[in-house]
């Protein structure tokens, strides 16, 4: 007989961190405490890690629109073009489904294409190419082809960009079997996920993030890729757990200060990796503290906060003393107006608030 | 260079009240002196008469009477091929099958043309051309059983697994290009599509990337005059080999039901793209004499007049007259042909039907080339859930 698969989600059996030979999440900690971790920002980290890889494996190129001699519109590619010149830094006319079906078809040859879309919002220009090509290509040739791709796009608003280029549109992308999308939230994760997606022979989507470029960190030398798939608790705490991605990991992290000086502690969960995604390490932190918060920069409805509230609720119900609160933006097309974009985007006051409703609606005391 | 007149395509109206007025075509300007895009080239008349042309018969001068017999043959059996996926698919034993029915020529006349090292990007119709690069058509079978999205290794053969969204192909082929031309080799990369897909931004996308970086790639549109019901005078407003020049590729009109002017415009067109002249566009002109599917009715949106007009251009009964006019078509080579075509069809019938249903849990196959937990995860619940079956469900 044949019967239907489809996939029934089962309870995540959140192993505590180290049962099971599952290695405990990197902590921010972890990341200063490294040797020769030079402070850089998020932009200095991407750059130096291309021309890194581009030097240690020639099969790497870049291509995309105003990367070459304009050195990208955020100056992620500054100075490749001169060091690797026209034929590794190629600058493409504007047509983003052109160079990433082409960047496909030089990835089934044996290259490695990291592509950048200039934004996000111009992904939809090229999304044929990226979830029916990109994604399924190894499937559909049965494993015989594989088309290890990068491809880098920025998100977010809050640049007064308004509402066509201001969105959060990745979790069309976590979506799709097939497909890897990675959100450094650090300079040291920018480098370390770009390392690794570059290695990857899958196609990974490189979320970065328009407010992140110039925010610092520490970045640590040498050559370690990240795990893909593996979320890091970027803050230890006992009494909420925030999980967020992106530059929202900077919004919890700025509230869990806010409410050290009260005396609550807030563990904050950095995605990394929004697929595959790390469920252990999400439910394994809300049964640690039995309060979950998970914040977002995209729309509420279908969002990635959506996919959030329901693993914890599989994998972590029994713990919980509430219900998941998501914080998200106003489902609004984002607004251009500096004051009616703050309004529309969710920021740390937003956040703060659900933290502090989901204290008093535990009745949580010090 | 000589020509017959072209063969325009707008015109066969059928439905005159919708027809676009025919203008003088306009001329291709920035194409290289002696191809001018309008022309169209024909080696062989429909009755077999091979007419001389001095640019192009060196394209073919090596093709003798042998190799003109091989050619024969492999109309005669990718035709018996297609037949035999026909009754096949009417049998029940096929989910799908779209017929190249007519469009033989313009195939074999461009996959002949091919070294074994060029790589092709094609269409879902592309059978003979699939045939012509060693394809084993029992794998062919296999995907148009419903059995696999695939069946050979690409790089065995050096073509691609058909792409179902049109057009597509056509970046792929030029990103290929682009990397073959980056690697140093002088390897082609060729896309088929049809007249349909010119209407896509892919392929217009394509010529951009492939004119801009002269990348070694070869367009090969079959214009086969209809894209599933709507006619190519419905689609473009030229020969659609025209538009080429405006993006800076040389672009021709051949007659694609005439095996040898496929084949020479095809080697000058590979020939140019191996010696680092950039792009060409082929518009090979032909007839899809079946239907667009075995799901769609062609009798529905075009005229019997219409399909009596082309099967008098039909690349075989055109072979057969010229061959026959050589005194090389004699009834043993005839006989010979066809046993040969009997038999490949006798294999492809018997492999499909001795195609087994693949295992339930292979759905987890392939969705990454690296290892996913998730999916092991996924995999692991669905066998156990399996397993719960008397006798098994696998």
């Amino acid at each position: 007989m044949t019967s239907r698969s489809g996939t029934v989600a089962e309870p995540v059996e959140a192993s505590e961190p180290g049962a099971h030979g599952y290695r405990r999440p990197l902590t921010r900690a972890d990341h200063v405490a490294m040797p020769n971790a030079q402070v850089m920002t998020y932009r200095q980290a991407l750059n130096d890690t291309l021309r890194q890889e581009m030097i240690r494996d020639d099969k790497v190129f870049l291509i995309g629109e105003e990367i070459g001699v304009f050195e990208g519109s955020y100056k992620i590619t500054a100075g490749l073009l001169a060091e690797f010149g026209p034929e590794r830094v190629r600058d493409t006319p504007i047509a983003e489904e052109g160079f990433t079906g082409a960047a496909i078809g030089a990835a089934m040859l044996g290259y490695r294409p990291v592509v950048e879309i200039m934004t996000i919002n111009f992904t939809l220009k090229a999304i044929d190419q990226i979830v029916n090509h990109a994604a399924k290509i190894h499937s559909m040739f049965g494993g015989q082809s594989s088309v290890p791709l990068v491809l880098r796009t920025p998100g977010g608003g809050g640049q007064q960009l308004a509402a066509t280029h201001s969105q959060n549109l990745e979790v069309w992308y976590a979506h799709i079997p097939g497909l890897k999308v990675v959100a450094p939230s650090s300079p040291a994760d920018a480098k370390a996920l770009l390392l690794a997606a570059i290695r990857d022979n899958d196609p990974v989507i490189f979320l970065e993030n328009l407010a992140l470029y110039n925010t610092k960190g520490p970045v640590p030398d040498g050559d370690e890729a990240a795990e893909i798939g593996r979320a890091a608790v970027v803050r230890a705490g006992t009494d909420v757990t925030i999980v967020s991605y992106s530059r929202g990991v900077l919004t919890a992290l700025e509230v869990a200060e806010r409410f050290e000086a009260e005396g609550v502690s807030i563990e904050v969960v950095d995605l990394r990796s929004l697929r595959p995604l790390d469920r252990r390490s999400i439910c394994a932190s809300v049964m640690r503290t039995g309060r979950a918060v998970v914040f977002e920069d995209d729309w509420l409805t279908y969002g990635i906060g959506a996919e959030l509230s329901a693993t914890i609720a599989e994998g972590a119900f029994d713990y919980l003393d509430a219900p998941v609160r998501r914080v998200a933006a106003a489902e609004v097309p984002l607004p251009y107006a500096k004051p009616l974009e703050l309004a529309a985007m969710p920021d740390a006051d937003d956040l703060a608030r659900a933290v502090r409703e989901l204290l008093q609606d535990t009745r949580f005391r010090k | 260079m000589s020509t017959i007149q072209p063969e325009t395509s707008l015109s066969n109206h059928l439905h005159d009240e919708r027809a676009i007025p025919t203008e003088p075509m306009v001329d291709g300007t920035s194409v290289p002196p002696g191809e001018a895009s309008a022309d169209f080239l024909q080696l062989l008349t429909p009755d077999g008469h091979r007419t001389p042309n001095a640019d192009y018969d060196p394209w073919v001068a090596d093709v003798d009477v042998a190799s003109l017999v091989r050619l024969y043959e492999d109309h005669v059996v990718v035709r018996r091929i297609d037949t035999e996926a026909m009754h096949l698919q009417r049998q029940g034993q096929l989910g799908l099958w779209a017929p190249l029915l007519g469009q033989e020529a313009a195939q074999i006349g461009s996959a002949r043309s091919l070294r074994s090292d060029d790589f092709v990007f094609s269409s879902y119709r592309e059978n003979a051309v699939a045939y012509c690069r060693g394809v084993d058509f029992t794998d062919l079978m296999r995907v148009w059983r419903g059995n696999s999205h695939s069946g050979w290794d690409p790089y065995e053969i050096n073509m691609a697994i058909p792409s179902v969204i049109i057009g597509t192909q056509a970046l792929h082929a030029t990103g290929y290009a682009m990397g073959c031309q980056f690697d140093g080799g002088d390897q082609v990369a060729i896309a088929y599509f049809g007249d349909g897909a010119t209407s896509q931004g892919d392929i217009s996308e394509a010529m951009v990337f492939a004119a801009r970086f002269q990348a070694p790639v070869v367009f090969f549109c079959q214009n086969n005059q209809w894209a599933i019901s709507e006619p190519v005078e419905r689609q473009a407003r030229i020969a659609i080999a025209n538009r080429a020049p405006g993006f800076g590729i040389p672009s021709i009109r051949v007659d694609g039901n005439d095996v040898l002017a496929v084949m020479a415009v095809t080697r000058r067109a590979i020939e140019r793209a191996r010696t680092g002249g950039g792009p060409t566009f082929i518009e090979a002109v032909t007839y899809r004499m079946g239907p667009h599917t075995t799901s769609d009715d062609p009798t529905r949106y075009r005229n019997k007049e219409e399909l009596d007009e082309w099967s008098v251009k039909d690349p075989i009964k055109r072979l057969e007259a010229h061959l026959s006019s050589m005194g090389a078509l004699t009834d043993e080579v005839r006989a010979e042909v066809q046993a040969k075509a009997d038999s490949v069809a006798a294999e492809v019938r018997a492999g499909t039907l001795g195609l087994t249903d693949p295992e339930s849990l292979s759905i987890f196959d392939h969705v990454l080339s690296t290892e996913s937990s998730w999916l092991e995860r996924q995999k692991s619940q669905y066998s156990a859930y399996l397993d719960m079956f008397e006798g098994g469900a696998r």
